[in-house]
């Protein structure tokens, strides 16, 4: 399992426009380079990334070659209800990383 | 007179070039002064500095045990945060054992061999840089403590030697861009004062953690010099003169480079 770092305010007031960020250990390797062999380095990227609040999607981005090693990931959500922030990364081989975060409102 | 004048140009051209001299104690900066705003404010916060990866995975080593003697890097010095608070400021210091300075990642490496009598960790490995992480940060915002006492002149003085000394095709040394031109620009960076108080350091364009051993080898091939192997004594008294070259900057390992 990869690392993943994950800051979510663990409580809020209801309405309130949160700052979530996600860091996790991933090599985004292109597929571009060349290996000391003078092999290609085959591709090895993230290529989905989810944010579900109590189920329902929030945020969702897409991964492409040109991101860098250890995508960081922050955006805003609104802070509605208490519950479980779920977060995913989905690989180029469909492995899947899901790591939540719980949060209070009131 | 117009002679006149131009060896007085000369002359007061070669006076300049000789007066650059080591940096004034109160002038000297933190390497952090010299990168963007972003990139500093990613090595700042915990939740956005790609090294906490890194340090979490060193944590986990301190824990782990290992070698013959089953012992974890935890099982003799306790808490990290309290035991090696202030240790990675006092690198790199003299090792009795070798009769020789080494480095921080060394030194963890000879805990290892004669401590944990486990084999020790390749330099650059992911492993080695991991613990070097963990415990550097321990330190951070504590002053450099590198004391030229003794045991450490010669070794101090080696390494000031190496830094103003012409090297590789380029013939350059490293005091001619980090003495006499910090804060100028090389190929649209900022040149820093070569104060080494954040590593290892999460650098951008490795997009990976690496070591100042890993940083001065860079800077060498950069000058077209034959670079020294990891490990190798000159780049430990290299390490030890920049380290005392930023005594009492505070430190701010792991930092984010460009």
């Amino acid at each position: 399992m990869a690392r993943a770092l994950i800051h979510v305010p663990p409580s809020a007031k209801r309405g309130e426009v949160i700052e979530i960020k996600t860091l996790i250990s991933h090599v985004m390797e292109t597929g571009y380079r060349i290996g000391v062999t003078g092999q290609p380095i085959p591709r090895d990227i993230i290529e989905d990334f989810v944010c579900t609040y109590n189920g329902e999607e929030v945020f969702r981005a897409k991964l492409y070659p040109a991101i860098a090693a250890n995508p960081f990931i922050s955006f805003f959500t609104i802070a509605t209800e208490r519950g479980t922030i779920a977060f995913s990364w989905t690989d180029q081989h469909g492995a899947t990383q899901v790591q939540t975060a719980a949060i209070t409102v009131e | 007179m117009r002679r006149a004048a131009a060896v007085i140009a000369t002359l007061v051209a070669a006076a300049t070039v000789a007066l650059a001299a080591e940096i004034p104690l109160d002038q000297r900066r933190p390497d952090s002064d010299f990168i963007s705003a972003d990139s500093r404010a990613m090595q700042n916060d915990d939740t956005a500095n790609p090294a906490m990866l890194v340090l979490l995975d060193g944590e986990t080593l301190w824990n782990t045990k290992a070698g013959a003697a089953n012992r974890s890097c935890a099982d003799c010095h306790g808490d990290a945060e309290k035991s090696m608070k202030g240790v990675a400021a006092r690198y790199p210091a003299y090792a009795s054992e070798l009769g020789r300075p080494v480095d921080l990642a060394q030194q963890i490496n000879l805990s290892r061999t004669m401590d944990q009598k486990a084999p020790a960790f390749a330099f650059e490995s992911k492993e080695l840089l991991a613990l070097t992480v963990y415990i550097a940060r321990q330190s951070r915002g504590m002053p450099v403590a590198i004391k030229e006492d003794a045991k450490a002149k010669s070794f101090i003085a080696a390494g000031r030697a190496l830094f103003e000394q012409r090297q590789g095709q380029l013939n350059l040394s490293c005091a001619q861009c980090h003495d006499d031109n910090w804060g100028k620009t090389l190929a649209g960076n900022l040149i820093p004062q070569a104060m080494p108080t954040g590593y290892p350091i999460y650098r951008l364009e490795w997009q990976a953690v690496g070591s100042l051993q890993r940083r001065l080898r860079n800077c060498m091939s950069g000058m077209r010099a034959e670079t020294y192997a990891f490990g190798a004594p000159e780049l430990v008294d290299l390490e030890y003169y920049l380290m005392w070259r930023a005594r009492g900057l505070p430190m701010e390992a792991p930092a984010v480079r460009p």
